[in-house]
């Protein structure tokens, strides 16, 4: 599933030093659970989001396992502490070694 | 023996009984697995944790959740209840302040969902919440 995959990710264009942020993600990803079948009986293959991180600055923030009960269009919700300007990377890894990335600059002020 | 008509019934009866107490132990255990094997065979201690979940979900294939756990190294969801029980498991960084987290998950029916926090001290707590779905979430 390499197409039609976007992230999405929701956070605060700056904040105070040392403040905790929420940051919302998702991406767009059917989440194939392996326990489907198609009109003839065939199992559907799974595929999916296996894993999902957050950094900041080269720290880690969260480092989520996912198994095929999360649901379609995989949704995050955490909090981050932001000690210093820098930029927040997420990264989404799927079950076909596809790796999607995104970023966020986040400011202080 | 005859096969008479009450016959078959009360034999019909027995056999579904049998087949669906024999399918709770294994759910029950299956879950119980994987708590084991992510506690390495410690005690755990209910409370110390909270899970958000709707007491009653619509649709099974989105229900959202939430655990928080202060000072959790790794929060573990299971739903006991699903054919793989193992939902996520999130270990939280340095970055975190609260050690808290939600996502959206599937469920295949009503069931019970677990939480299952590893400590920073290397203790284990546990949490779990009833979630009646009335449309499963697991297709078929």
């Amino acid at each position: 599933m390499a197409s039609g995959v976007k992230p999405r990710v929701k956070v605060p264009k700056s904040a105070a030093a040392g403040e905790t942020i929420t940051i919302k993600t998702l991406i767009s990803h059917k989440m194939e659970s392996g326990q489907r079948k198609d009109g003839d009986g065939n199992l559907i293959p799974r595929s999916i989001i296996n894993r999902f991180t957050c950094d900041f600055n080269g720290e880690n923030v969260i480092d989520v396992t996912v198994d095929p009960a999360v649901s379609t269009n995989p949704y995050f919700e955490f909090e981050a502490i932001v000690p210093e300007a820098g930029e927040f990377a997420f990264t989404w890894y799927d079950d076909d070694g596809s790796v999607y990335e995104t970023t966020k600059a986040i400011t202080i002020g | 023996m005859t096969f008479t008509r009450r016959n078959i019934l009360a034999l019909g009866a027995g056999t579904v009984a049998a087949a669906s107490f024999g399918a709770l132990p294994a759910m029950a255990s299956l879950t119980e697995d994987q708590i084991a094997a992510f506690t390495g065979g410690a005690d755990v201690i209910e409370g110390g944790i909270e899970l958000t979940a709707p007491e009653i979900a619509e649709n099974g294939n989105t229900v959202p959740v939430g655990v928080t756990a202060q000072g959790a190294a790794s929060i573990l969801v299971l739903a006991t209840g699903n054919p793989n029980p193992a939902v996520a498991t999130f270990n939280f960084g340095k970055l975190n302040p609260s050690q808290s987290a939600s996502t959206r998950i599937r469920l295949a029916k009503t069931q019970d969902v677990v939480a299952v926090a590893k400590m920073q001290d290397g203790t284990f707590r546990q949490v779990s919440a009833t979630v009646k779905v009335t449309i499963g979430g697991c297709g078929g």
